[in-house]
C-alpha cells in the first residue's frame, strides 16, 4: 500500500467521478458532498506523501515504476522530490477549498464536480510523472475539465475565454509533443531503445550537440510559457480568470500556473542546463517585462478579477526569474514562490467571488464603503491585500525578497526593476482595496451579509497558512532546498551552495525566526 | 476461404431478398452476421499459419497482416450491419434489402484487397468493393443520395482506370505483376527506374482516391454527406483502413527497394492532406461534411506515419487505422442517432444544447471527437503519438510540426461541436432516437477508444507481430 502512496494521491480523485457519472439521481447536494469528501481524502493521504518525504534527500522519492507500453519503451513512472512535493500539497490542499467555495453553482452540478475531480488527478498526475509522455498526457489531460469548466460556469464572456485558454495551451504543447519525440528518437541510439525515462533522457540529452539542444529547449519552453504565462503568451491569461467560475480561478491561479513554472524547472532545466544558460538572459528579461507589465495594467483596471488576474502575470514573472537566476536563493524562492503565490493568489480569487456573490458585479468603480457592511470579510480582504504585496511577516514576503537577492546577484539591474514592481503591486492592490471598502456605501450594497460558516471554512485555512509560511518559512524551504541545490549544481555549478538560502539568511531577515 | 463464406453468404442473401415473396429485415440481419461471424471465425486460425505464403498460385498471400485486416473490417462491417438495421427500422427512407448483401460484397473486396499478393488481384478486389460501394452510396431514394453515387461512380472509374494503368507500367518495368516478384525485380536494378516510378505514380493516384488523400479527395464531403449514414460511417472507417492496407503492402513490399524515391512523394502527400483537411473542415456547417474532411485530415496523419517505410511506421499506422475505425464508427453512430427524422438534421445547428436533451449522446459524441482530435487519454491521442513518433524516429520531424499544428487546426472545429453541444440552448424541438440497442452497440467503439488510449500496449504487441510482411 505505502509503495502505491503516489498513484493512490493521483487517481483517488478519479474514483470520485466514477461515483458521480454513475449516480445518474445524484441531487445536487449528494454531488457536492462527494466531490467535498473526495477531496478531503486526497489531501489526507498526501498528508501521507508529506511525512514519508525525507527532508534532506535531493533525489526522486517513492518512485513507482511500472512497464505501460513495451514496445514503445513507455513506463507508468511517477516520483516526487522537493519541488513537486509541495505543488502536490498546494493542489490538494486547495482543491477542497475550491470545492466548498463552489457551493453556490447549482446548475449540472454533478458534471461540474466531475471536472473538478478529473482536473485534480489531471494536475496531479503532470506533477509527479517522470516519464516525459506520461507527463505530457496529464499535461494535455488538463485542458479538457478547465475548458469545460470556464466555458460551462463561468462569466459572461465564457465560451470566448474558454477557447482561446484551450487553443492557446495546445498550440503551445505542439510544440511540446514534438520536441519530446525527438529526444525519445535521440535515446535510441545510446541506450539502445527509445525512452522517456527523465533521468535517463538528461544523460542523453547531455550528449546532443548545442544547437539542437537549444532548440528543443525552445520547443518546451513555448509549451511551458504559455502556461505561466510569460509574457508576451500571457493573453489568454486575463480572460480564461476573468471569466471562470471562482472555483476555476482559484485552480487555474492556484495550480495550473504552477504546472508551467514546474514544467521549466523540471524539464528545461534538467534537461537542457546548457541551453538554460544561454537563454538566461533572454527569459530573465521577459520575465522582467512581465512582472512590470502586469503591474502597470493592473493599475488601470476596474474589474477586480482583471486586476487580479493581471496581478498573477506580475507575480509569476517574480517566479521565472528567480528560477532563471540559477542562484540558490533564486531559485530557492522561485519555488517558494510558487508555493507562496498559489495561497495569497488563490485566497484573493476566493475573497473576490464572495464580493461578487453578494454585490454582483466586478466593477470597482460601483463599489465603496464595504468594510462597513462587512467587516469580517474586508478585514480578510485587507490581510490577503497586505500579504499578496509582500509585507514582510507573511508569505509572499520571503519568496519575493529571496528572487529579488537572487537575482540581485546575477545582475543588479535584474534586482532593481523587479524591487520597483513590489511598490507597483502595493499600489494598485491597496488603491484597488480602498475602492472597493472605504468611501461611501452604495444604496444596494448596505444590507450585505456578511461572511457565513461555509466561507470561514474555506478561508481560516488558507488565510493561516499566509501567516504560517511567512513567519516559519523553514517549513517549506527545508524540503525544497536539497533539490534546488541540485537543480543548480546540475545547470551552473559555479553558484552552488549547500547552505540553504533561508537558512543562511536567518540572522539577516526580520521576519524568519530559526 | 473467408471471402469465399462471405460472398457465399452475400448470394444468399440475394436470392432470398429476390426470390421471397416478403422479406423480412431480421433474417438479412442475420444472415449477414452469420456470414462475418463464420468469416472471422476461418480467419482465425490464419494466425498460425505454417504453409506456403501464398495460395492460388500466388495470388492471394496469407500472413498475420491479412489476419489482422480480415478481422478489423470483419467487425467494422458488423458495427455497420447493426447501425444499417436500425436505420431502416426508423427512418423514413425505402432502403432496400439488398444493402446486406452489399455490404458483404464490399467487405469481401476488402478483405481481399488486404490479402492480395498480385496487382491484378488487388484491382480485382478494388472493383468488387468499389461497384459495391457505389451502389451502397446511392442505395437511398433521395436525390443526395444518388447524386452521390454517381460522383463517386464518376471519379471512382477515373482512379480504377488510373490504377489498372500502374498495373500495366508495372508489368512493362518487371515483367510480373506478383507483388514480391516485383520487388525482387527492382531490388537487383540500378540506374534510372522511370518506368517503375511511374507505375508508382499511378498506382499511388488509384490509392490516393480512394483514402481521400489530397488532392484526390473531392469526393469525399459529397459522397459522405449524400450517401446513408450508416453506409458513410461504413464507407469511413472500412474503405479507409482497406485501402491502407493494400497500399501498404504494395508500397512497402513491392516498391521496397526504391524507398528513398516514393517517401518524398508521400511526404508532400500527407503533409498537404493534413492541412488542406484540417482547415477546410473549419469552415462547415453539417456535421457529415465536417467528419468527411476530417477523415481526409486522418487519412493525412496515417500517411504521415508511413513516411518512414518501415515495421515501425507500418505498425503506427495500423494502430492508427484501428483507432480510427472505432473513432469514426462511434462518431457516425451518433450522428445516426441524433438525425433521427431523416438525413435534413444534419445540421451543425442541430446539435445545439444536445447535453440537456440527451447527456448520453452528447458525452459519446464528445469522446469521440476528443478522439478525432487527439487529446488524451483517447486511443486518437496514442495514435498520433505512434505516427508521429514513427515518422521523427525515420528523421522527418518537419513534416510532424506540420502534423501537430494541423492538428491544432482541428481541434478548433472538434471544439466547436463540443461548445455547441454543451453550452448553447437547443433550438426548436428535436426528438432523437432513443433505441437502447444502438447505444449499446455504441458501447463498443466508445470502450475501445478508452481503452486503447490507456493500454495501447495491448493492441501493440499484436500489431508488431502483424507488421512483418512476410515475402
Amino acid at each position: 500500500m505505502t509503495n502505491h502512496l503516489l498513484s493512490i494521491v493521483t487517481f483517488l480523485p478519479l474514483a470520485g467521478v466514477v461515483v458521480l457519472l454513475l449516480w445518474r439521481g445524484a441531487t445536487d447536494n449528494a454531488s457536492r458532498v462527494v466531490g467535498l469528501l473526495t477531496t478531503i481524502a486526497t489531501f489526507i493521504v498526501s498528508l501521507a506523501v508529506l511525512g514519508r518525504f525525507q527532508a534532506g534527500n535531493p533525489a526522486y522519492q517513492l518512485v513507482e515504476r511500472a512497464t505501460w507500453v513495451k514496445g514503445l519503451g513507455l513506463e507508468y513512472l511517477v516520483g516526487i522530490d522537493g519541488v513537486s512535493l509541495w505543488m502536490v500539497l498546494l493542489t490538494t490542499f486547495l482543491m477542497p477549498l475550491a470545492v466548498l467555495a463552489s457551493w453556490p453553482i447549482d446548475r449540472n452540478v454533478r458534471l461540474y464536480m466531475a471536472g473538478m475531480l478529473t482536473l485534480e488527478t489531471a494536475v496531479l498526475g503532470s506533477f509527479v510523472s517522470l516519464d516525459l509522455l506520461l507527463f505530457f498526457l496529464f499535461f494535455e489531460a488538463i485542458l479538457v475539465p478547465m475548458y469545460l469548466i470556464i466555458g460551462g460556469w463561468g462569466g459572461e464572456r465564457r465560451v470566448y475565454a474558454a477557447i482561446k485558454f484551450f487553443l492557446f495551451t495546445m498550440a503551445g504543447s505542439a510544440f511540446l509533443l514534438v520536441a519530446i519525440l525527438i529526444l525519445y528518437g535521440k535515446a535510441a541510439g545510446p541506450l539502445g531503445h527509445g525512452t522517456f525515462d527523465i533521468r535517463a533522457l538528461t544523460a542523453v540529452a547531455s550528449g546532443l550537440p548545442a544547437t539542437t539542444t537549444r532548440w528543443l529547449f525552445l520547443a518546451f519552453f513555448v509549451a511551458f510559457a504559455v502556461k505561466v504565462p510569460l509574457f508576451p503568451l500571457h493573453t489568454w491569461l486575463p480572460d480564461a480568470h476573468t471569466e471562470a467560475p471562482t472555483a476555476g480561478s482559484v485552480l487555474l491561479a492556484g495550480v495550473l500556473l504552477k504546472v508551467g513554472a514546474y514544467g521549466l524547472i523540471r524539464f528545461n532545466l534538467m534537461l537542457f542546463p546548457d541551453a538554460s544558460k544561454y537563454f538566461a538572459t533572454f527569459v530573465s528579461i521577459l520575465a522582467l517585462i512581465g512582472i512590470v507589465y502586469g503591474a502597470v495594467v493592473a493599475l488601470i483596471q476596474t474589474d477586480i478579477k482583471r486586476l487580479v488576474a493581471y496581478s498573477s502575470v506580475s507575480h509569476l514573472g517574480f517566479v521565472v526569474l528567480g528560477i532563471f537566476a540559477f542562484t540558490s536563493q533564486g531559485v530557492s524562492g522561485g519555488v517558494l514562490q510558487m508555493v507562496n503565490h498559489g495561497l495569497s493568489t488563490g485566497a484573493l480569487f476566493l475573497l473576490v467571488g464572495m464580493v461578487y456573490e453578494r454585490t454582483h458585479t466586478r466593477d470597482l468603480t460601483k463599489m465603496g464603503g464595504l468594510a462597513r457592511v462587512m467587516p469580517w470579510l474586508a478585514g480578510a480582504f485587507l490581510f490577503t491585500v497586505f500579504a499578496s504585496v509582500g509585507l514582510p511577516g507573511l508569505n509572499n514576503f520571503v519568496g519575493e525578497f529571496l528572487v529579488i537577492i537572487g537575482s540581485f546577484a546575477v545582475n543588479p539591474w535584474f534586482g532593481a526593476v523587479a524591487a520597483t514592481a513590489v511598490i507597483l503591486a502595493a499600489i494598485y492592490l491597496l488603491w484597488s482595496y480602498q475602492r472597493m471598502a472605504y468611501g461611501p456605501v452604495r444604496e444596494e450594497h448596505t444590507h450585505l451579509p456578511d461572511v457565513s460558516l461555509r466561507e470561514v471554512l474555506v478561508l481560516a485555512p488558507i488565510l493561516s497558512l499566509l501567516l504560517v509560511f511567512g513567519v516559519y518559512p523553514r517549513l517549506l524551504t527545508d524540503r525544497i532546498d536539497p533539490t534546488t541545490s541540485a537543480v543548480i549544481a546540475h545547470v551552473d555549478p559555479a553558484h552552488a551552495t549547500q547552505v540553504g538560502p533561508v537558512t543562511g539568511l536567518a540572522a539577516a531577515s526580520p521576519g524568519a525566526t530559526p | 476461404m473467408p471471402e469465399l463464406i462471405l460472398c457465399g453468404a452475400a448470394i444468399f442473401g440475394l436470392l432470398y431478398e429476390a426470390l421471397a415473396p416478403r422479406t423480412d429485415r431480421r433474417w438479412h440481419l442475420a444472415l449477414a452476421l452469420a456470414g462475418l461471424g463464420a468469416a472471422a471465425l476461418a480467419t482465425f486460425p490464419l494466425w498460425h499459419w505454417a504453409g506456403h505464403s501464398t495460395v492460388m498460385a500466388g495470388m492471394v498471400a496469407v500472413d498475420r497482416f491479412s489476419v489482422v485486416s480480415r478481422l478489423v473490417l470483419l467487425s467494422i462491417a458488423a458495427m455497420a450491419v447493426l447501425y444499417a438495421t436500425h436505420y431502416m427500422a426508423r427512418s423514413g427512407d425505402e432502403i432496400r434489402g439488398e444493402l446486406y448483401p452489399l455490404l458483404l460484397f464490399a467487405t469481401a473486396g476488402m478483405t481481399l484487397i488486404t490479402a492480395a499478393a498480385d496487382l491484378i488481384v488487388v484491382f480485382l478486389a478494388l472493383e468488387v468493393l468499389s461497384l459495391a460501394l457505389y451502389v451502397l452510396a446511392g442505395i437511398s431514394g433521395r436525390a443526395a443520395s444518388t447524386e452521390a453515387a454517381m460522383k463517386y461512380f464518376l471519379l471512382g472509374a477515373f482512379s480504377s482506370a488510373f490504377f489498372l494503368f500502374g498495373v500495366a507500367w508495372a508489368y512493362g518495368a518487371t515483367g510480373t505483376t506478383k507483388i514480391t516478384a516485383i520487388a525482387n525485380e527492382l531490388a537487383g536494378r540500378t540506374g534510372s527506374q522511370a518506368i517503375a516510378l511511374l507505375a508508382f505514380a499511378f498506382l499511388a493516384i488509384g490509392f490516393a482516391f480512394k483514402v481521400a488523400a489530397v488532392p484526390f479527395h473531392m469526393w469525399t464531403p459529397d459522397v459522405y454527406q449524400g450517401a446513408p449514414t450508416p453506409v458513410t460511417a461504413f464507407m469511413s472507417a472500412a474503405t479507409k483502413t482497406a485501402a491502407f492496407f493494400a497500399l501498404i503492402r504494395v508500397f512497402d513490399v513491392s516498391f521496397q527497394p526504391l524507398t528513398w524515391d516514393w517517401i518524398p512523394v508521400v511526404w508532400v502527400l500527407a503533409a498537404i492532406t493534413m492541412v488542406v483537411g484540417s482547415v477546410l473542415a473549419i469552415a462547415q456547417s453539417d456535421i457529415k461534411r465536417m467528419l468527411a474532411y476530417s477523415s481526409i485530415a486522418n487519412a493525412g496523419f496515417v500517411l504521415t506515419g508511413l513516411t518512414s517505410a518501415n515495421a515501425i511506421g507500418i505498425r503506427s499506422a495500423m494502430f492508427y487505422l484501428i483507432a480510427y475505425a472505432a473513432m469514426t464508427l462511434g462518431a457516425f453512430g451518433v450522428v445516426m442517432l441524433v438525425s433521427a427524422q431523416g438525413e435534413e438534421q444534419t445540421s451543425l445547428v442541430s446539435y445545439a444544447g444536445l447535453s440537456r436533451r440527451s447527456p448520453l449522446l452528447a458525452g459519446l459524441l464528445t469522446l469521440f471527437l476528443l478522439s478525432l482530435a487527439g487529446i488524451p487519454p483517447t486511443a486518437g491521442f496514442m495514435a498520433k503519438v505512434g505516427v508521429f513518433g514513427a515518422a521523427i524516429q525515420a528523421g522527418y520531424w518537419p513534416l510532424t510540426v506540420i502534423g501537430v499544428l494541423a492538428s491544432v487546426a482541428a481541434a478548433f472545429f472538434y471544439i466547436r461541436v463540443i461548445v455547441l453541444m454543451y453550452m448553447q440552448e437547443p433550438q426548436g424541438v428535436q426528438d432523437e432516437d432513443r433505441t437502447v440497442l444502438l447505444r449499446v452497440a455504441l458501447a463498443i467503439p466508445a470502450i475501445l477508444t478508452l481503452v486503447l488510449g490507456v493500454f495501447p500496449g495491448l493492441l501493440v504487441g499484436v500489431l508488431e507481430k502483424a507488421s512483418i510482411l512476410r515475402w
